[in-house]
C-alpha cells in the first residue's frame, strides 16, 4: 500500500482546519495550514510516484465498497497510472506555487481564511478527480471542483457581477454535467460497471464502430460534460466571466487545473473514444472551432484577464483538437505546458494588477517594464512560451498537436497554424500594451513582494524548459507510441506563423501605434462583431435564458407555485375553517340543546337500525 | 298445599306490552322534562325518571324470561343512580351557592 488516500486527504485536512477554526487563527497559522497541506500533498505525490517505479500498469488501491445495488458495485477506489501521475504532479506542483503566490496577493483582502479554505477544498476535489478509479468517483471530484469554482468566482460576494458570474459558471457546468451523467448511465446500462479497468477491458473486446453507434453516443455525452468543464463550444461562455474571481483563482482553477479536467476525462476514456471514430471526429471539430473562435475574440479584448481567459479557451480547444486526432499524449503534454505558462500569464497579470492597485484595462497600462522589471521578465517568458517560439515549452506541445492534426487531416493543421499566429498576436498585443509605450494610467506602479515574484520565477523556468519533459514518451504505455509525422517544413511553418504574429503585434502596438485603430476601423462591422464576442451571450440570453426565465416566472411561479400549490394549501385551510364555522353553531353552550342533540342522534340511530338492518 | 295467595297463580298475566308501554311513557316524560324544564332539580328528577323507566323494562323482561340478569342490571342502575344523586346534588348545591340561581340556561360559561 502506498497510501494514495493521503494525497487528497491532506488538503481536505487543511480545508477542515481553515473552514472550521479559520476565523480564530492568526495569519501565519492560516498560511502554514494552507501552504503546508498542499506542499505536503505534492511531496507525498513525489514520494508515492518514486515508490511506484515504472508504473507500466495502473496501480489501484481499493478502500471500501461505496455503492452496492443489484449488480452494480461501485468502490471507493483510487488508481494511479502514468496519465494520472502527470496530472497529479501538475495539480499539486502548480497548485503549491499558486498557493504561495496567493499569500502575497491576498494579504490585504478580507475573508483571508475563507479564500484558502476554498482553495484547499478545491485541491481535495481535484485530486479526487484525478485519482478516481471509476467514473462515479471522478464525478464526485468533478462536481466538487465545480462547487469550489463557483465559491471562488463569487469570492467577492458583495460585488454583484461576481455573484452573477459564479452563478453562470455553476449553471453552465450543470448543463454539461447532465450530459456526463447520461453518459455514465449508458455506460452502466451497456457494461454494468463504472470501474475504468472493467469498462475499458470490455470495450477493448468490441469491434471499432463503423458509423455512429452506442459507443459514439456515450462518447458524445461524455464530451458534452467535458465541454462544460473545459469551456468548449457551446458551453464556453462561463469562463470569461469567471475572471471576476481573485487572480490566483483564475490561474489555478480557470487556467491550470480544473478546466483541464475535461481533457483529462476524455484522455482517460481514450479506449472508448478510439472505438468510436465518429465521436472522435466531433471532438476534433469542437476543439478546432473553439480554438479559432476564442482566439479571434482574444484579439480585441482590453481587459488583460479577459484576453488570457479567451486564450485559455483557445488553448483548451487545441487540447481537444489533439484528442480528436487521437494524439492523447500530445493533448496531455499541452495540459502540462499550458499549466505552466498560463498560470504564469495569469499570475503575472495579477502582479501587474497588484502593481497598478487593481487596474485591469490594457488601455490604462503601458511602459511598465521599467517599473516592474521582474514581472516584465516572467511575463516575457510566458508569452514566448505560449506563442510557440522554439525552444520554449509551448513550442514542443503545440508542435506535437499540429503534427498530429496534419496526420489526421491537413486542413486542420492549417487552421491550427493560423490560430497559432493569432495566439502569438493577442498575447504579445497584451504584452506590448502593458509594458511598452508610455504609461497611460494614473496609479503608482510598484514591484510586487518576493512572495509573489518567487513562484513566478519558478513557473518562468518551467515555462521555458518544460518542453523538454518528454510527456508523450512517458505516456506511451497508456496511449501507445505517438505517431510522429517527420516533416521539418511543417515545424518551420508553425514557428513562422508564431513569429509573424509577434511581429504584427510589435508593428501595431510598438512601432506604429494607431495602426491597430485604423485597421479596426477599416474592418468596421467585423471588428464590432468580434469585439462583442460574436454576441454569443446575447444570443444565449435571447434563445435560452430569457424563455426559461419567463416561462419559470409566468408558468412555474405564478401558475404552478402561486396558483396550484399555494391554492391547494390555502384551499385546505379555508375549507376547514368554513366547515368549522358551520359546526361551531352546534356548540351553543345550552345543556338542554345538547340533550336535544342526544335525543335526535338516538332517534337517528334507532331509525338506521330499523331501516338499514342490523339487530332485529 | 292450599293456595291462599289472593291472586291465583293461574290468573291471566298482565300482558308484556303493557309494562313496556308504561316504561316508554315514563321514559318519554323523563326526556320531555329534561328538555323543557329549566330548573336544575327538575331536570335532575327527570333523569331519575328515565333511569327508573329503563329499570322497569329490565325487571319486566327478567320476570318474563325467568332469568336473573335483568334484576342484576337494575340493581346496578340503582347503585349508579344513588351515586349520581350524591354527586349531582353536590354540584347543584355548589352552583346555587356560586350563582344564586337554579336556572339551567344561566349555567353556560362553557359557551364559545
Amino acid at each position: 500500500m502506498h497510501q494514495l488516500w493521503l494525497i487528497p486527504a491532506l488538503p481536505l485536512a487543511g480545508f477542515l482546519l481553515l473552514g472550521i477554526f479559520g476565523r480564530r487563527l492568526s495569519k501565519p497559522v492560516i498560511n502554514a495550514a494552507a501552504i503546508g497541506s498542499v506542499v505536503l500533498a505534492f511531496l507525498w505525490v513525489v514520494k508515492t510516484l518514486y515508490g511506484l517505479g515504472a508504473l507500466d500498469q495502473p496501480y489501484v488501491e481499493r478502500y471500501f465498497t461505496w455503492i452496492a445495488s443489484g449488480t452494480l458495485n461501485v468502490g471507493f477506489d483510487f488508481a494511479v497510472d502514468r496519465l494520472s501521475a502527470v496530472m497529479l504532479l501538475i495539480v499539486t506542483g502548480v497548485g503549491a506555487l499558486i498557493h504561495i503566490y496567493a499569500i502575497g496577493y491576498m494579504s490585504h483582502e478580507g475573508g483571508y481564511y475563507r479564500f484558502f479554505a476554498y482553495l484547499n477544498l478545491f485541491m481535495f476535489f481535484m485530486l479526487t478527480l484525478v485519482l478516481a478509479a471509476n467514473y462515479l468517483l471522478l464525478f464526485v471530484g468533478w462536481e466538487g471542483v465545480g462547487l469550489c469554482s463557483y465559491l471562488l468566482i463569487g469570492f467577492y460576494f458583495l460585488k454583484r457581477s461576481a455573484t452573477e458570474a459564479g452563478k453562470k459558471a455553476f449553471v453552465v457546468n450543470r448543463i454539461g454535467d447532465f450530459g456526463f451523467s447520461l453518459g455514465m448511465f449508458l455506460i452502466v446500462a451497456q457494461f454494468g460497471s463504472l470501474d475504468f479497468q472493467t469498462v475499458f477491458a470490455k470495450v477493448a473486446g468490441l469491434p471499432v464502430e463503423k458509423g455512429p453507434g452506442m459507443l459514439a453516443i456515450i462518447c458524445i455525452l461524455l464530451l458534452f460534460g467535458a465541454c462544460g468543464k473545459s469551456a468548449q463550444i457551446p458551453l464556453y461562455v462561463w469562463l470569461p466571466d469567471a475572471m471576476e474571481g481573485p487572480t490566483p483563482v483564475s490561474a489555478l482553477i480557470h487556467a491550470a487545473t480544473m478546466v483541464t479536467a475535461g481533457v483529462y476525462m476524455v484522455a482517460r476514456s481514450a479506449v472508448l473514444f478510439n472505438h468510436a471514430p465518429a465521436a472522435l471526429e466531433v471532438v476534433a471539430y469542437v476543439g478546432l472551432i473553439t480554438a479559432v473562435l476564442a482566439a479571434t475574440i482574444g484579439l480585441t479584448q482590453y481587459d488583460i484577464k479577459k484576453v488570457f481567459a479567451y486564450s485559455t479557451i483557445s488553448q483548451l480547444g487545441y487540447m481537444f483538437l489533439a484528442l480528436g486526432c487521437g494524439a492523447y499524449s500530445a493533448g496531455v503534454f499541452h495540459i502540462m505546458t499550458h499549466a505552466f505558462f498560463k498560470a504564469l500569464l495569469f499570475l503575472g497579470a495579477g502582479s501587474v494588477i497588484h502593481a497598478l492597485s487593481g487596474e485591469q484595462d490594457l488601455r490604462l497600462m503601458g511602459g511598465l517594464w521599467k517599473k516592474i522589471p521582474v514581472t516584465f521578465a516572467v511575463l516575457l517568458c510566458a508569452s514566448v512560451a505560449i506563442a510557440g517560439v522554439p525552444p520554449f515549452s509551448g513550442f514542443h506541445s503545440k508542435d506535437a498537436i499540429l503534427l498530429a492534426a496534419y496526420a489526421h487531416a491537413p486542413w486542420m493543421y492549417w487552421v491550427g497554424v493560423v490560430t497559432a499566429g493569432l495566439t502569438a498576436f493577442y498575447v504579445f498585443r497584451a504584452f506590448f500594451l502593458c509594458f511598452f509605450g508610455s504609461y497611460r494610467g494614473d496609479a503608482h506602479p510598484h514591484e510586487s513582494p518576493w512572495i509573489i515574484t518567487a513562484p513566478l520565477g519558478v513557473l518562468a523556468l518551467l515555462s521555458l524548459g518544460g518542453g523538454y519533459i518528454d510527456v508523450p514518451r512517458f505516456l506511451s504505455p497508456v496511449f501507445g507510441e505517438p505517431q510522429a509525422v517527420q516533416n521539418e517544413s511543417l515545424v518551420y511553418i508553425s514557428v513562422g506563423a508564431a513569429l509573424a504574429g509577434i511581429f504584427v503585434a510589435w508593428l501595431f502596438y510598438v512601432a506604429r501605434p494607431g495602426l491597430a485603430e485604423s485597421v479596426a476601423g477599416a474592418l468596421g462591422g467585423l471588428y464590432r462583431l468580434v469585439y462583442n464576442k460574436y454576441f454569443v451571450d446575447e444570443a444565449y440570453d435571447a434563445l435560452i435564458v430569457n424563455p426559461i426565465v419567463d416561462g419559470s416566472r409566468t408558468v412555474l411561479w405564478r401558475g404552478v407555485d402561486a396558483g396550484l400549490i399555494d391554492g391547494a394549501v390555502d384551499g385546505a385551510g379555508s375549507a376547514s375553517r368554513f366547515i368549522g364555522g358551520v359546526l361551531r353553531l352546534m356548540q351553543s353552550g345550552y345543556i338542554r340543546r345538547y340533550a336535544a342533540w342526544v335525543v335526535v342522534g338516538s332517534i337517528l340511530v334507532i331509525l338506521a337500525v330499523r331501516f338499514a338492518g342490523g339487530a332485529r | 298445599m292450599p293456595n291462599d295467595f289472593p291472586i291465583p297463580l293461574s290468573a291471566p298475566a298482565v300482558p308484556l306490552a303493557w309494562y313496556l308501554i308504561l316504561s316508554a311513557i315514563l321514559f318519554t316524560l323523563g326526556v320531555a322534562g329534561f328538555l323543557f324544564r329549566r330548573n336544575i332539580i327538575t331536570v335532575f328528577m327527570s333523569i331519575e325518571l328515565m333511569l327508573n323507566a329503563v329499570n322497569l323494562t329490565f325487571v319486566t323482561f327478567s320476570y318474563r324470561l325467568k332469568q336473573v340478569d335483568g334484576h342484576i342490571f337494575s340493581f346496578f342502575v340503582m347503585v349508579v343512580a344513588a351515586a349520581e344523586a350524591a354527586v349531582g346534588l353536590a354540584i347543584i348545591l355548589t352552583v346555587f351557592k356560586n350563582r344564586s340561581t337554579l336556572e339551567i340556561d344561566e349555567v353556560n360559561s362553557m359557551r364559545l
